[in-house]
């Protein structure tokens, strides 16, 4: 249930890093839209996500807390003071090129800030804002 | 002295790693170590914590000094057996305390005691655990004084 069947297909049909951040993109909003007919991926949501202060965790409050307010600058742990590359794919392009290394990330990340897994619609519109700004 | 122990040393046939001041990965660390416990901090040097130590570490991943570290079990079990092949020694980095830190042995706290206490929480480090925050050269296992970065503590050396 955690896991829907279209990224599993993916998962399972493409070889770690051979995927982009477009198709991850698409992926999520194809799930998101499964659920919620006419949902479109929205930069502006993905913006209000990422600054969001969830609250959960003192240490860990928001997204931002390590991924800095400019998602195409490098940011820096919360915790233990390691610089993290920037996290939007326009800066950095690593990024969202492996499902099964962004899935791991969300799953920890969105459990550690949010308090629970991240929808795939929030996913669409994280991915939508990281590679287009808001 | 220590060149000259250096010297000794090399002549003895022990690798340049038994060097304090040296703590490269080992040669047969998996991929996975560096990815997955690099990511967040420094891939530390198995050496500097005893193998039971790390058995602890690797044993409470999903609840990790206040973040979550969960692996699946194939690559926690390949990490964990790299780790206890390579912890040092139960005596020498006593007292890692519960979790275990390798910043809380014996050995640490000696190596690193003329570091004046305030700068532990210097905005510019933040954690004992950001060991490149002082050692630029860490990834690569370089920890001797002529590489440490905070101008304060190389000058406390000259005399
Ligand atoms: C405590 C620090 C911290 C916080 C807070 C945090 N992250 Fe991260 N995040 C990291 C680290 C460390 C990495 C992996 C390091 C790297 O790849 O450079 C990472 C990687 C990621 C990745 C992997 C991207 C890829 O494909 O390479 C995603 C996605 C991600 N984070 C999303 C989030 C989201 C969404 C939030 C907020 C809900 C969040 N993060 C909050 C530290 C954090
Ligand atoms: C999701 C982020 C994350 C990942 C991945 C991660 N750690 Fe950590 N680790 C932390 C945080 C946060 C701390 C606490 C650092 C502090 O207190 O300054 C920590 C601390 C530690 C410490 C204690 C350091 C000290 O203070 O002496 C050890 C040992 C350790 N981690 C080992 C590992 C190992 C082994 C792995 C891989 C299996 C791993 N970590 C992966 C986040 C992570
Ligand atoms: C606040 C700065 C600081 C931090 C953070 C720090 N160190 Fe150090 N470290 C020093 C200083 C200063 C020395 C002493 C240099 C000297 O006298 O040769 C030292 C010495 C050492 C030595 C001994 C080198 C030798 O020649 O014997 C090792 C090994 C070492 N540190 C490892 C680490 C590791 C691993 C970490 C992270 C877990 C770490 N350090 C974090 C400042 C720091």
């Amino acid at each position: 249930m955690k896991h829907p069947l279209a990224l599993l297909a993916l998962l399972a049909a493409t070889a770690a890093g051979a995927e982009t951040p477009r198709g991850l993109l698409d992926t999520y909003a194809a799930e998101a839209a499964s659920r919620t007919p006419g949902f479109q991926a929205s930069a502006r949501r993905g913006a209000d996500f990422f600054g969001r202060r969830f609250g959960v965790s003192e240490k860990m409050p928001a997204c931002v807390s390590c991924h800095t307010e400019d998602p195409a600058q490098a940011g820096r742990h919360a915790i233990t003071g390691k610089d993290i590359k920037p996290l939007a794919p326009r800066a950095n392009p690593a990024r969202f090129t492996d499902a099964a290394k962004a899935e791991k990330w969300f799953g920890r990340n969105c459990g550690e800030v949010v308090g629970r897994p991240c929808s795939a619609a929030e996913k669409a519109d994280l991915l939508r804002f990281l590679a287009e700004g808001a | 002295m220590k060149t000259a122990l250096c010297a000794l040393l090399l002549a003895a046939g022990l690798p340049l790693s038994a060097r304090a001041d040296r703590l490269p990965l080992p040669a047969d660390a998996p991929p996975a170590y560096a990815a997955e416990c690099g990511s967040c901090h420094l891939a530390f040097p198995p050496a500097l914590l005893a193998a039971a130590d790390w058995r602890r570490v690797m044993a409470g991943l999903d609840r990790h000094y206040g973040d979550n570290a969960a692996l699946d079990a194939d690559t926690a079990r390949v990490i964990g057996d790299f780790l206890a092949r390579h912890g040092g020694n139960a005596d020498r980095y006593a007292n890692a305390g519960t979790p275990p830190r390798l910043t809380a042995t014996a050995w640490f706290q000696r190596k690193h005691r003329k570091v004046p206490s305030p700068l532990w929480q210097d905005a510019r480090v933040r954690s004992a655990a950001n060991c490149s925050a002082c050692h630029p050269q860490a990834e690569q296992g370089r920890y001797g004084e002529r590489d440490i970065a905070l101008p304060e503590l190389r000058h406390r050396r000259e005399h």
